[in-house]
């Protein structure tokens, strides 16, 4: 995940990995109960309540199927971040890579989950899935950004799917494909970016006002929208030719989402929560 | 949000709603001063409700509602992408929409006027939106403008020539268009304004008092005598 | 309820010959539903400069149809199925305390609008952007107005009643197709083409194209509208009337046997697609903002 091979694919054997997080609450405090590495897919606690995912191995490659999963308990806190951008590589072995993260978020408790971009090789075939299942009153930053190829590269072929539920009711199902020229290019759809991020802010401050009629306007800038959806939360999303003017512009939507959370947010701990998982960079606005 | 369309009435069932006027003509006619003027004389006695079919967005409703004549929650607007004969006469589901969610959050009304975006001479509403119809002409088209007739022209239930104090500069014949109005129209009326001098419309403002009166009477008359089955 | 709707499915519903001719009504751009009105974020491009010519359309449509266009059409053959499914639910017991004395609002296995409002929800989860949302239930109303007139059914009636402030609209279009007589694939079909027919023609009024230009670029999309449709049923799990629905009878006698019903009704759709477009996103919010727009959305 560091250090990007400069050859067309690198030539290990694939894998299946599977990793695990889970915490658990402790004297009012976040422990880590467990943490479990699984190569390529290796962590490390860096501070308390805080994992980084570090790479010890190129890739993913084309034929691993790596699998993530997160379980924050009732009224804990986790941050998950990676040390470096994720280079999605085509492999030796035939299929897909597949990168499937499974998170659950308890009652009262919070994720922030912001690794660095996916960088999307050429030839590769990747897919991620990402299925988030957070409580009624749980919180959540999830941070997603994906670049579509190395320096002056087109990108292989991804294709992604996010389905997050609160309480069992869906809040946002998306899919991202990007390697089709055709739908790639369509201002429809990424017009001439050549990076595609997106931030989901859920917990119980964004709850919908329910006698309100009409939908809330949403905030946009240049490249970057921050979108208040049907359900408790809001979408920051933004497009962008390079990585940094991707996450400038996904900082400056997700800023935005505290215009949309209800005044009771003081009260309920959301805000709290996420500047409190926000370890030292206060990406949000609070 | 808009209406609770539970009613399943035909769009032209008067059963207990209001009237609903169209108000059609070309652009620059004066429609929407002729709006506002029915708005200022029929405002104190009736409960009014209006929708404008804008070519640009809001600009008319805007209009309405900076003349203070009406109360601006009662003025909606409906977007036509481009082609207002279309949300009048081909397909007026966002009229009707915007008509109805007026009458529900206001009603009962007595008359909800419907303005068309500015268009040509062909434009005419569609009777499942308008019950009546006024198309507005202007002196400054040309006298002619009445003799090449057009639907507007022709079959609206009023035709308003407006603009007369301008006839002189523009050298159009009243006279002539009176008679060629009269004789393409079937005895229909027409009448003359100034929305300039007479910010009142006042002779308009009567055929429409008389309008609204004769509507209620006749769905008065229908109520003693049959059971409105569907009508909300 | 048009009797035959309950009907043609034990038969297979692409039997039914009404089927095909309903289809060219519900996809045709003169249906009176308010169609015309929205242009799908064509007008913002226009004005960006996104879409400058026949070029730029053609990328435009490729990708709405590819994204919007395809969760639109897998959600009309979702509502269209589940309108078939529930074609032998009467309207009436809604609104009424069942058997169990619940209301309907307590979201009881047997009241008709509860599958509605979670399919619904499916789609709101698959529309971030809050424009998006309202251009589609301000489609849906009017499509539910209109259709209710034209193909007057107990399940149009069950799904206004539903969601009062307007289903989404590929939700309205589904259950008007299936009251018209169209089976899912059909009603797909009419989602995915309506999701490039109307950004067309607001490209031709607003740019000034040549009308043939752009018809031969809908005719090229052929291939991709039949792909889209194919998908889009494809994702459905038919899993709407297992064996052992009600058949008919009042809902609350099905209510115990229907648990296994109730439960699988509408298993599939967490998995419809959702394929997004971001900058449909951005063109539809940016939309809202331009003082002198022409089209709604």
């Amino acid at each position: 995940m560091t250090t990007p091979p400069s050859g067309p694919a690198a030539s290990r054997a694939s894998v299946t990995a599977r990793a695990v997080i889970t915490t658990e609450a402790a004297g009012g405090r976040t422990r880590l109960e467990t943490l479990r590495s699984d190569p390529p897919l290796t962590l490390r606690q860096t501070g308390p309540g805080l994992v980084h995912l570090v790479s010890t191995a190129a890739g993913p490659l084309g034929g691993d199927h790596l699998l993530l999963v997160i379980d924050v308990a009732p009224g804990t806190e986790l941050e998950v971040r990676s040390v470096a951008s994720t280079l999605v590589l085509p492999g030796s072995s035939p299929g897909d890579s597949v990168m499937v993260v499974d998170a659950r978020v308890g009652a009262g408790a919070s994720l922030r989950f912001s690794p660095e971009p996916t960088v999307l090789a050429a030839g590769c075939s990747h897919r991620m899935a990402v299925r988030l299942s957070l409580a009624e009153d749980a919180n959540v930053v999830w941070r997603e950004e994906i670049v579509f190829g190395r320096h002056g590269e087109r990108p292989g072929r991804c294709r992604t799917r996010f389905d997050a539920t609160v309480a069992g009711r869906p809040l946002l199902r998306q899919e991202l494909l990007i390697g089709d020229p055709a739908v790639d290019a369509s201002p429809a759809v990424y017009g001439d970016a050549r990076c595609v991020g997106s931030t989901l802010i859920a917990g119980p401050a964004w709850d919908a006002v329910r006698d309100q009629k009409g939908e809330r306007r949403a905030t946009i800038g240049d490249g970057w929208a921050t979108l208040p959806l049907a359900g408790p939360g809001v979408l920051a999303s933004a497009l962008a030719q390079d990585t940094v003017e991707l996450r400038s512009r996904l900082e400056r939507a997700e800023s935005m989402a505290d215009v949309y959370a209800g005044h009771m947010a003081g009260e309920n701990g959301a805000c709290r929560a996420a500047t409190d998982t926000s370890g030292g960079r206060r990406a949000v606005a609070w | 949000m808009g209406a609770q369309h539970d009613d399943l009435h035909d769009a032209a069932d008067p059963h207990g709603r209001a009237l609903r006027l169209g108000i059609g003509g070309p652009v620059g006619s004066g429609k929407t001063a002729l709006v506002a003027a029915l708005c200022r004389s029929l405002g104190p006695s009736m409960r009014l409700g209006v929708v404008t079919n804008d070519i640009y967005t809001t600009e008319d409703a805007e209009f309405l509602r900076r003349a203070g004549v009406l109360d601006p929650e009662r003025i909606l607007a409906v977007q036509t992408g481009c082609c207002p004969h279309t949300a009048i006469r081909d397909d007026i589901a966002a009229n009707l929409d915007a008509v109805e969610t007026l009458e529900e959050r206001f009603g009962p009304l007595d008359l909800v006027i419907v303005e068309s975006g500015g268009d040509n001479l062909t434009a005419t509403f569609s009777r499942g939106l308008a019950d009546r119809q006024i198309f507005v002409l202007d002196v400054s088209g040309g006298d002619k403008v009445p003799r090449k007739g057009g639907p507007g022209v022709t079959t609206a239930d009023l035709l308003v020539v407006n603009k007369t104090d301008l006839a002189p500069l523009v050298g159009a014949d009243l006279t002539v268009m009176s008679r060629d109005a009269a004789a393409v129209r079937d005895g229909r009326p027409v009448l003359f304004t100034s929305l300039r001098e007479d910010r009142s419309a006042h002779s308009v403002a009567e055929w429409v008092t008389s309008l609204v009166n004769t509507w209620k009477h006749a769905n008065d008359h229908v109520h003693e005598h049959t059971t409105p089955t569907t009508a909300a | 309820m048009r009797q035959d709707i309950g009907e043609g499915r034990g038969a297979g519903m692409r039997d039914r010959p009404s089927g095909d001719a309903a289809l060219l009504l519900l996809a045709d751009s003169r249906l009176p539903a308010g169609g015309h009105a929205h242009s799908g974020g064509a007008e913002e491009a226009v004005r960006l400069g996104t879409i400058t010519g026949p070029e730029d359309l053609a990328r435009f449509l490729r990708g709405r149809l590819a994204t919007a266009g395809l969760v639109t059409a897998a959600l009309a053959a979702a509502a269209c199925e589940l309108a078939a499914a529930t074609a032998d639910h009467p309207a009436e017991p809604y609104g009424q305390a069942d058997g169990d004395g619940n209301t309907p609002d307590a979201g009881t296995d047997a009241d008709p609008a509860r599958p509605w409002r979670r399919l619904d929800a499916e789609a709101d989860a698959r529309t971030a952007s809050p424009a998006q949302r309202e251009a589609s239930r301000v489609q849906g109303r009017l499509l539910i107005r209109t259709a209710r007139r034209i193909w007057p059914s107990a399940v149009l009636d069950t799904l206004a009643k539903a969601v009062p402030e307007g289903a989404h609209h590929p939700i309205a279009l589904g259950a008007a197709a299936a009251s018209a007589g169209c089976d899912p694939y059909q009603a797909a079909m009419a989602a995915a083409y309506n999701s490039v027919t109307g950004p067309a023609t607001a490209a031709v009024r607003l740019l000034g194209l040549d009308p043939v230009t752009v018809h031969r670029l809908l005719a090229d999309l052929a291939p991709a509208l039949n792909d889209a449709a194919h998908a889009a049923c494809a994702s459905l799990i038919d899993d709407v009337v297992p064996d052992g629905a009600p058949q008919n009878g009042p809902a609350h006698n099905a209510a115990t046997q229907n648990g296994a019903a109730a439960k699988t009704r509408g298993s599939g759709w967490p998995a419809l697609p959702g394929h997004t477009a971001p900058a449909l996103d951005l063109l539809a919010e940016g939309h809202l903002n331009n003082p002198m727009k022409l089209f709604v959305s």
